[in-house]
């Protein structure tokens, strides 16, 4: 593969689930039982052959920073390179980043350091799995100045998003920002990848400017007069851009298939505890749920997701239910549609539950 | 810069493990799988780290592979330092003689520079075949309190059973008087748990003192001990209660792994002050479709079928309609719709074709005469066919 640094982006959007986002970047978001959300990103570009990561984190990076480490578990703890985490630097300006731009001009020292000739962008808040060194190919072979992944399904309304429209050659022919619609689009997964200087000079130009938005100052505008290429991600993509999302992209691990397409190679790496295996005693009754290292489970529990050491107790029921590391949920407890974050402790007896389209949160550390 | 450790542990690894049978046909006994995600040496290498001895000599010797590349750069452990760590030691060639391991004794003796480098006051001598947690600090607490030139960690075994341990007669204060290997007729039931402390200079001089006798049998049980006692050396024991097993038979690592299940098993695992470390393997956890009772399943499992009384390995797939009963499965098996399998111990990388059928239950299965008491002992890597039968009580090793 041609010479690459990547760069992850560990909490933009992080608006679109502030129940999870409340204490973490976007990109220590627990996620599938074992996983960080920014854990797809990370092994996409470690499985690509890239070797130099720069994360950009912002504020509460606390957790990410405990996730990541020396990179380690990536491969990334290297003398040359590796994982270089880039804290938030506000330089001559009083405030930390807004937005992307802001952000990536944060990382100019970063990128301007290296010495790769390209540069593979991406946020840290979607399931996926993708072979950047492919996105590579593409974009040098058609020339490009910013390739832009795209993945097709029908447009979510988040907060901010673009799609676009490409012609046979995969260009870009256009580019819209928030778009009314309700069919199936292109839609921008914000992963590109462009020449190192390139990405220097489009910042340094912003700069000189005084632009605020990558996609309204720089993307749209720019259409005709740069080289934009779409390049298609196929296979599975879920955005988290809503507590809904969250909860579906978990339950999509449930799906053989997408269980197989995401941790069939076995190449999503992750922070490793040496937890003990999971146990089931005499009275536990598991069904369809994913069940980590370290969980003790004496009740019933399906169609749900348990991550590291969590404990059901006897007589207690979980369905539709994502429990995060260290729960405990107690005797007799009734629970459906809950997403629980870590460290909670749920007493006998309660009944708890939300539904599909909007599933019952409980805070990290919640006595209940 | 730091130039010396306190104490260093020697964790000899070296064994063949025969009566493991077909389970270390290819790797050492340290490497044996145990309760789904651990080897047998992650015991000895976790107390180490858990006991604040962070330098641990590993004397490998038969079939290394696997188990060098378990250990690695020990970071699993923590053992990755720039002054100490884990360091595999492999018999080497020297200018005067080239050798294998003759015996214990003379595996610590060949490596008597390694420990020397890190200047040690004491060493710490452990075997690679127990399933226990210990901590050595104390022990190590122990020795220096009583000024003995040895310390042996012992602890009370069945008198019916004590003729298959070296068996030590002590005093009233813990001194030993007497050291006994294997003895037919034993005087008492504190039996030696392999694992000991010596002063380093002692050690290093009974160590030269036995590789000078040439009727030596170079064994730590059989000649050291005894010479040290003989010569009137301290010689101290330390009783460990808690659990500890040996499982260099069929019957013991089956007995260990059931252990773990329960609610209050008679060997925790789940323990946030004592973590048993391991190289944990990058998998997502396990999915639980079928019907698992008492039982432990370790990451990266695809069940759908059912599992009673068994401990499930790393990566496992148990089809729809298949039973696994009172079984120890390691690691990367798959088991196949329709199959059943009962009381047996199976390697990694094992494939049970559909609707197989291995071993017997095990009440039926205990009465089979088998060097096994009747558990079914599947090789590495090896497949069984479509409605293949295995009986109970076997030991395969081939594609059956």
């Amino acid at each position: 593969m041609a010479s690459t640094v990547g760069v992850i982006f560990s909490s933009l959007n992080e608006q679109n689930v502030p129940e999870l986002t409340k204490l973490r970047s976007i990109g220590s978001v627990p996620f599938g039982g074992r996983y960080r959300l920014v854990d797809f990103a990370l092994s996409s570009m470690v499985n690509s052959g890239i070797t130099t990561v720069g994360m950009l984190a912002k504020n509460n990076y606390q957790s990410l920073m405990d996730h990541l480490g020396s990179g380690k578990y990536w491969d990334l703890a290297r003398k040359e390179g590796g994982l270089i985490l880039l804290p938030p630097y506000n330089g001559e300006t009083e405030t930390l980043y807004k937005n992307r731009l802001e952000a990536l001009k944060s990382a100019t020292g970063f990128l301007k350091k290296a010495k790769e000739d390209f540069v593979v962008i991406a946020d840290s808040d979607s399931v996926y799995k993708l072979d950047y060194s492919k996105v590579i190919d593409f974009h040098i072979k058609k020339n490009a100045d910013i390739t832009m992944v795209y993945h097709e399904h029908v447009t979510k309304k988040s907060h901010y998003y673009i799609t676009f429209e490409t012609n046979k050659t995969g260009r870009i022919t256009e580019l819209e920002i928030n778009p009314v619609t309700d069919g199936v689009r292109k839609n921008y997964i914000n992963v590109m990848v462009a020449r190192r200087s390139f990405i220097l000079g489009l910042v340094q130009n912003a700069i000189q400017y005084g632009y605020t938005s990558f996609g309204r100052d720089i993307l749209s505008p720019s259409v005709k007069s740069l080289k934009l290429y779409g390049y298609k991600l196929d296979g599975y993509y879920q955005n988290i851009d809503s507590l809904v999302s969250y909860f579906a992209a978990n339950m999509d691990l449930l799906n053989k298939n997408i269980r197989n397409e995401i941790f069939g190679g076995r190449d999503i790496y992750t922070k490793v505890n040496d937890s003990a295996p999971a146990k089931f005693t005499e009275t536990a009754k598991v069904k369809n749920s994913l069940i980590a290292d370290g969980c003790l489970i004496e009740g019933t529990v399906e169609n749900s997701i348990l991550f590291r050491g969590v404990k059901v107790g006897k007589g207690s029921v979980v369905k539709n239910c994502i429990i995060m590391s260290d729960d405990i949920i107690g005797e007799n407890c009734n629970l459906a549609y809950i997403i629980s974050d870590k460290d909670s402790v749920i007493r006998d007896n309660r009944v708890l539950a939300g539904c599909e389209i909007q599933p019952f949160f409980i805070n990290k550390g919640t006595l209940i | 810069m730091l130039t010396k450790k306190e104490c260093v542990a020697m964790l000899l690894a070296g064994g063949q493990g025969s009566r493991l049978y077909a389970l270390t046909s290819n790797i050492a006994k340290p490497a044996v799988s145990f309760g789904a995600k651990y080897r047998i040496i992650d015991f000895p290498l976790s107390n180490c780290i858990n006991s604040g001895i962070d330098t641990v000599g590993v004397l490998t010797q038969y079939q290394p592979l696997i188990l060098n590349e378990y250990i690695g750069n020990g970071q699993p452990w923590d053992l990755d330092r720039t002054f100490g760590g884990v360091h595999i030691l492999s018999p080497y060639e020297a200018k005067k003689d080239t050798s294998w391991y003759k015996g214990t004794a003379n595996a610590i003796y060949q490596n008597i520079r390694f420990m020397k480098m890190y200047d040690p006051e004491y060493v710490l001598i452990l075997s690679g075949d127990h399933i226990y947690k210990m901590d050595y600090d104390k022990m190590l607490a122990a020795h220096k309190q009583s000024k003995a030139d040895c310390t042996i960690a012992c602890m009370e075994v069945p008198l019916s059973e004590a003729s298959r341990f070296g068996i030590l007669n002590t005093n009233p204060d813990g001194t030993i008087y007497e050291f006994e290997e294997k003895p037919v007729n034993p005087k008492s039931n504190l039996a030696s748990m392999g694992i000991y402390i010596f002063t380093a200079s002692k050690l290093f001089k009974y160590l030269e003192l036995d590789e000078a006798d040439p009727k030596s049998e170079k064994d730590f049980g059989k000649n050291v001990l005894p010479a040290m006692l003989n010569a009137g050396e301290k010689m101290v024991s330390y009783r460990f209660e808690g659990y500890w097993k040996d499982v260099g038979t069929i019957s013991s690592l089956w007995e260990a792994n059931m252990d773990l299940l329960g609610v209050v098993p008679n060997f925790e695992l789940r323990d946030e002050n004592n973590i048993v470390h391991s190289r944990s393997p990058l998998a997502p956890p396990a999915f639980v479709e079928g019907e698992v009772i008492n039982s432990l399943v370790a990451t990266g499992g695809e069940i759908e079928g059912k599992i009673v009384n068994s401990v499930i390995g790393t990566n496992c797939v148990i089809e729809e309609g298949a039973e696994v009963i009172d079984c120890v499965l390691m690691g990367n098996i798959v088991v196949k719709a329709g199959a059943k399998l009962n009381y047996a111990i199976i390697d990694e990388d094992v494939t049970i074709g559909e609707n197989a059928e291995v071993g017997l239950p095990r009440k039926e299965a205990c009465d089979a005469k088998s060097k096994t008491n009747g558990i079914t002992v599947l090789g590495r890597g090896i497949s069984v066919k479509k409605n293949g039968k295995i009986p109970a009580g076997e030991i395969v090793d081939y594609n059956v």
